[in-house]
């Protein structure tokens, strides 16, 4: 596997000097948009009253190239709209629900169907809103953007890749959602990695891919290392790019493993175990698939994000039982040692 | 001059009534209720010499089922080929009954009620982020008002002072299934939009030389954002379609199409 190894554009934000801890992914990406918006005129920043704590610097240095919409979701795409067809470049900013379900329609009639290069930025990716409660998990933002072929789809892992993800997509002429995460744990081996249509991949373990959206590629990187003690090999495959998929990339990660495992704070459909299980489908890949994602809507079952996470079987110890459970990652010789 | 004798609007309407027969299609109740604020805006009113000068005042024809009333506009005053009218509705052509903003001149793609208000206020600050004296329009129908996104737009508008922008609404006291006031009333609509922060002018929506007067007078810079609220006559100028809830959706049969015809006249 060549590609952990590519070299990329990355940029990865120092740590707090004071507290020498990152910042959470969402600030390390408002950062970053600080910065192209600093070197290009025509962005415009709108957000639909959140963002408190966060964007109070970008606000400071884009003065009259800021706008508090107010909570008003529908306009604030309507708005982008306009904004962009006289050639600005407008990034829009709430709670990934309310960023993208409210206004879905105006997403789809304006931004998309005008071609227009209009930035949506949903904050709380899955589960991350914990003791909000669930109006504020995004767990199907994934499958309807999926649902638009023409809108990109960025799904960092953590602080460092949302900045580096923010710098690379400026040439992209048409709309993007920014599915920004509120953590701020670096994924190990992860060091900021992001290309449009790439994997990032962890490891080179050959018994199981598992392929992780967002930040939950921390509790996949940790599960790597559970199933390892048990005598299996795992890479873990971060999809950030989610449109355009990482096709071939999914491709030759898939091919000569048996298994693979998908995690997403995300419901089944539409999201990441479905876009893999296309790729498996589509491509005829002799590749067993198991899936973790939200099962159902978490009514009545808040709590923090480590709760969640282990309540929806989404943490590391989970995941690895979940590999552990699954005969398939010693059922067939594997391609490496195959005599010919 | 009262509308009915308005040369280009008689043109714009004789030619949304062919071309409607043509396609067998219905909205032309819709089209006719507009005609003549199109013909104030693409006669005179529009600063838009070129569809593709990025200086050009934005029209947002938020209502998009009168497409066929804005394609006959941009046909009469030379902005649309006769070729590409007579493409309205046949199969693989761009020009539908609502429009998209692939057809030149048209700025934005509409259909879905409600969006179109939010386009243009958003035009209108680009203008004003951009540091230019151009305008943005938006057309919208009466019963639109319904959709709660018209009514965040006027919120933004009115709270940045967008004077830039000017939204008609073409107060036809009809929407689809039935009159406005028994679907969901919207009096008194003036006092709605003045309520809200708007410069409100109350205008006879037929009275092509009046609307222009009212939108050239319009102060621009850092003043309440305008509103024309325009009575209209739904199927203005065809008699048996004037106030009828069915003219929404119907196509005309051969003996209606000959009656409208003979009804608009075919003078100058």
């Amino acid at each position: 596997m060549v590609h952990e190894k590519r070299l990329r554009t990355q940029r990865t934000p120092e740590p707090c000097p004071r507290t020498g801890r990152h910042a959470p992914m969402r600030n390390a990406f408002i950062g970053a948009v600080q910065e192209i918006a600093e070197r290009d005129r025509r962005v415009v920043f709108l957000t639909g009253d959140l963002g408190f704590m966060v964007l109070e610097p970008l606000a400071e240095r884009l003065r009259e190239r800021f706008v508090n919409v107010g909570v008003a979701e529908q306009n604030m795409i309507g708005l982008a709209t306009g904004l962009a067809e006289a050639g600005l470049v407008p990034f829009v900013y709430s709670i990934g629900t309310f960023a993208s379900m409210r206004p879905y329609e105006l997403i789809r009639d304006g931004p998309l169907l005008h071609s227009l290069p209009v930035r949506i930025i949903g904050v709380g990716a899955g589960l991350d809103y914990g003791h909000n409660g669930v109006t504020h998990y995004a767990l199907e933002d994934v499958a309807i953007m999926r649902a638009q072929p023409d809108m990109t789809i960025i799904a960092p892992a953590d602080p460092a890749q949302a900045a580096a993800a923010a710098h690379a997509s400026t040439a992209i002429d048409g709309p993007i959602y920014f599915r920004i995460g509120k953590t701020g744990a670096a994924v190990a081996g992860l060091d900021g990695r992001f290309e449009l249509g790439r994997l990032e991949l962890i490891g080179e373990g050959r018994d199981v891919a598992i392929v992780a959206l967002g930040s939950i590629a921390a509790e996949a990187v940790q599960a790597r290392a559970l199933v390892e003690r048990q005598g299996i090999e795992a890479t873990v495959a971060v999809v950030a790019s989610v449109q355009p998929a990482p096709t071939e990339d999914l491709i030759e990660l898939l091919e000569d493993r048996p298994l693979a495992i998908t995690v997403e704070a995300h419901y089944h459909t539409g999201g990441l175990g479905s876009l893999v299980a296309e790729v498996i489908a589509e491509h005829g890949l002799a590749c067993r698939l198991a899936r973790i994602a939200v099962e159902r809507m978490p009514r009545g079952q808040t709590g923090s994000l480590a709760f969640l996470n282990d309540a929806h079987r989404l943490c590391a110890r989970a995941i690895a039982a979940t590999i552990a459970a699954e005969p398939y990652h010693t059922s067939r010789p594997r391609r490496s040692s195959a005599t010919p | 001059m009262s509308l009915q004798q308005h040369p280009l609007s008689r043109q714009i309407r004789r030619s949304v009534l062919t071309q409607s027969k043509r396609a067998n299609v219905g909205h032309i109740g819709s089209a006719l209720s507009v005609v003549d604020l199109l013909s104030a805006l693409y006669g005179g009113v529009l600063d838009a010499r070129s569809a593709d000068d990025p200086e050009r005042d934005r029209f947002v024809l938020s209502k998009g089922h009168a497409a066929l009333a804005l394609y006959c506009t941009l046909n009469a005053t030379g902005r649309l080929s006769d070729e590409a009218l007579a493409s309205f509705c046949v199969d693989g052509s761009a020009l539908a009954t609502h429009p998209e903003h692939v057809v030149s001149w048209v700025d934005f793609s509409t259909g879905s009620l409600g969006l179109g208000l939010s386009f243009a206020v958003g035009a209108a600050l680009a203008a004003r982020i951009q540091v230019s004296r151009r305008r943005a329009f938006a057309l919208l129908s009466d019963a639109e008002c319904n959709e709660g996104s018209v009514w965040e737009a006027v919120m933004l508008a009115a709270h940045h002072r967008l004077g830039n922008v000017i939204a008609l609404v073409d107060v036809n006291g009809q929407q689809a299934l039935g009159y406005t006031h028994d679907v969901l009333d919207m009096a008194p609509l003036s006092r709605r939009w003045e309520a809200f922060g708007w410069d409100v002018h109350e205008v006879d929506g037929h009275d092509v030389d009046g609307l222009v007067h009212t939108m050239e007078s319009l102060p621009e810079i850092h003043a309440k954002p305008h509103v024309l609220l325009a009575r209209t006559t739904f199927g203005k100028g065809v008699s048996y379609m004037e106030n009828t809830i069915a003219w929404h959706y119907m196509p005309m049969s051969d003996e209606q199409y000959a009656q409208a015809l003979s009804e608009l006249g075919d003078g100058p």
